[in-house]
């Protein structure tokens, strides 16, 4: 019996296999859309019928959410990266061999998040992160140019030894619960491991959560260990970059939040806020400065991606229940706006030939719907109104403030700079006197004007069963 | 034959630490294999060890990944590569030897102090295990730090790779260990048969990292 909780990532494996193996990258192209849709659909019946967890999968409120905006995401991606493929092709910077090899692996990818999000043992979570990495490193290095190598190198060094850290964390883990549950496969088990937490040995489980907070926190892109996380942006392709900064980001932040609630069940053990939160300021603040020497598009974007990441597991950091509501409202808005903005910048290197800020200028006049979709992405990533960033960070400021105001003051400085240095560069691309060659945009709108219009309506009107979901989740985070 | 057991198990985990530290200062690629070659068979040797004493022969599986594909496969198609790249000559280290053999055991004493103070409560042989099985990690790290050269760097990584299977082998009765070792082959397979190596070679005709940093997206 299959229920929807297998089909999430059995639809992306079989796809995976298909996509390898069928010829035409036309028709892979859309088999990738039908795909993707298919599991999206599958994650949205998850709502519907309640599948039970077992000792391998888990569904619950918490991978409900990360797996619907995964899947959500994942979906648009791939709508979009049908017709960014085709321009690739056609000005032969992909030959037909590496498409095919770029749809399977885009399906391996899915198939390695949502089996991220829905593994209900530490081990195979490991397993499934350490599996999404080598398919992004093998698609960072698919344009084979110096840059693209370099990038995927230090994404593979850096990334490995986060994976390398994080294993290390996840074995101190077991370590803890070994004497409570007995050996075996039971030690590993997220539902068997938060019913015993208490009564773990505190000092381990620490160490153990210093470990994964380094480890998993390379993935998640945190101020230290955030090399890697450019120059994968700026070099791969672009679908890649939307993928990578909505949702692998996220999916590494999943892995850090059940570790941060099994050693909140312990009471022996220190808090994993403080740290969290040290570190997510560290990484906003950082970033935002990062900002204003930018001379490549995508290479801003991915800073403003740690900055938001930073924002994020800060959020999570202070905890409570408004605050990791206001986290989690946050991450999805973050995920939808960013692949938007990303789906933008895609096209208008395309149109542009390159991804030099200074080579783009006036692009309001030259490609008005790209021009505008990237403003209008640019005003939502900043946090201004009415767009739904605005409410997250709204929330995550005030909830701040009545707890810790010096550290909220220090949060918006960093928000503030970063505004200010996304203004800069957007003044150059997209208004003033028309600047550099412009090709035809062959563009496919829907996308990214659909995650625009998500946001937007998210921060005027938010459906209740929606605010009711995540009112939910932010308690079980605790 | 606790006692005996127990001071096996303790020999070779110490003896690995003591290989990672030699691993530290080889300045020749050529001997720089050697040793990991020499690594991965202890760390074989202890992982089969430790798959009798903990009756768990799941984990003699782990010890025949260990000897063939880390201690024969790869050192020897390292050893090709860097023939073939030819650059079989000279290791630069960034820091001496000197100050990289003082830090290496500031990270032992580090993980030392770490480890065996928060596992106080655990089993001797697992906590001891597991304070050797960091400050091989740590040392491994160390290693990627303090070299510039691709090959180096990935003989760092393995090596570092080997302190958590060792630290995987020491918890008793961890479950997916096999699946883990077979999982972090694959990475290194990955790195060492595959794609970087060559198209590195093939782009940029060296494997000096920092010869990549002149390509890097915003300096120029």
């Amino acid at each position: 019996m299959i229920d929807a909780l297998t089909g999430v990532i059995a639809i992306p494996a079989v796809a995976a296999a298909l996509l390898s193996v069928l010829p035409g990258y036309r028709l892979t192209a859309r088999l990738n859309v039908v795909a993707a849709l298919l599991t999206f659909l599958t994650a949205v019946s998850l709502f519907i019928v309640d599948p039970r967890s077992g000792p391998y999968l888990l569904v619950d409120d918490l991978n409900k959410v990360f797996i619907v905006l995964t899947t959500f995401v994942g979906f648009t991606t791939s709508v979009f990266s049908a017709s960014y493929i085709d321009h690739e092709i056609e000005i032969g910077r992909l030959t037909p061999a590496f498409v095919r090899f770029y749809h399977a692996m885009y399906q391996v990818l899915m198939f390695a998040m949502n089996l991220a999000l829905v593994a209900n043992n530490i081990g195979l979570m490991w397993v499934a992160i350490e599996m999404a990495t080598l398919t992004t490193v093998l698609m960072v290095g698919i344009y084979r140019t110096h840059e693209a190598l370099e990038a995927a190198w230090k994404y593979f060094i850096l990334g490995s030894v986060g994976i390398a850290l994080a294993l290390f964390g996840t074995i101190l883990v077991y370590m803890a619960a070994r004497p409570v549950i007995g050996e075996g496969l039971e030690a590993m088990v997220w539902t068997v491991l938060v019913t015993h937490a208490a009564k773990f040995d505190p000092a381990l489980l620490n160490v153990a959560f210093v470990f994964l907070l380094l480890g998993y926190g390379t993935k998640v892109g945190l101020a230290p260990l955030h090399a890697w996380l450019p120059d994968a942006h700026a070099e791969g392709p672009t679908p890649i970059s939307a993928v990578l900064s909505g949702l692998l980001l996220n999916v590494a932040l999943y892995a850090l939040l059940r570790f941060k609630m099994l050693l909140a069940l312990n009471p022996a053990a220190i808090a994993p806020g403080p740290l969290m939160v040290i570190m997510g300021l560290i990484s906003c603040l950082f970033a935002a400065f990062m900002l204003y020497r930018r001379r490549d598009i995508k290479r801003m974007f991915a800073y403003s991606s740690i900055e938001h990441m930073g924002i994020i597991v800060f959020a999570f950091g202070m905890g409570g229940p408004l605050a990791n509501f206001a986290g989690l409202l946050h991450m999805s808005m973050h995920s939808l706006t960013k692949s938007a903005i990303f789906f933008a910048v895609g096209h208008i290197a395309q149109v542009k030939g390159t991804q030099k800020i200074a080579d783009m200028g006036g692009l309001t006049v030259t490609s008005p719907v790209l021009g505008w979709g990237l403003v209008l992405g640019v005003v939502a990533i900043a946090g201004l109104p009415p767009l739904g960033i605005f409410t997250s960070e709204f929330l995550i400021i005030s909830s701040t403030f009545a707890r810790e105001p010096w550290l909220a003051a220090i949060l918006v400085l960093g928000i503030l700079v970063a505004l200010g240095g996304l203004f800069l560069r957007l003044n150059t691309i997209a208004f003033g006197a028309p600047r550099g060659p412009t090709s035809r945009a062959e563009a496919s709108y829907v996308p990214m004007f659909v995650h625009l219009a998500i946001v937007f309506v998210a921060g005027i009107y938010m459906p209740p069963a929606l605010v009711d979901g995540f009112q939910n989740v932010a308690r079980l985070l605790g | 034959m606790r006692g005996l057991s127990f001071d096996v198990s303790h020999l070779l985990a110490g003896s690995l630490v003591l290989v990672s530290f030699i691993q530290l200062y080889q300045d020749r690629l050529y001997a720089l294999l050697n040793v990991y070659a020499l690594h991965a068979l202890v760390l074989a040797a202890s992982v089969a060890w430790q798959a009798f004493v903990q009756d768990a022969p799941h984990l003699y599986l782990t010890a025949v990944i260990a000897l063939v594909f880390k201690a024969i496969i790869i050192p020897t198609a390292l050893h090709r590569i860097i023939v073939r790249l030819g650059i079989h000559r000279e290791i630069e280290t960034v820091v001496g030897v000197g100050p990289t053999m003082l830090l290496g055991m500031g990270l032992v004493a580090l993980s030392m102090v770490v480890m065996l103070r928060v596992t106080a409560d655990a089993d001797p042989l697992a906590r001891e295990d597991l304070a050797f099985a960091l400050s091989v990690v740590l040392l491994g790290l160390l290693m990627m730090v303090t070299r510039r050269n691709a090959v180096s760097q990935v003989v760092g990584f393995m090596s570092l790779e080997n302190g958590l299977v060792l630290a995987a082998t020491g918890a008793k009765g961890m479950p997916l260990v096999v699946e883990i070792s077979v999982a972090f082959s694959v990475l290194i397979a990955f790195i060492v048969i595959g794609i970087f190596l060559f198209r590195i070679r093939e782009r940029f005709d060296t494997v000096d990292v920092q010869a990549l940093d002149r390509f890097r997206g915003e300096r120029q």
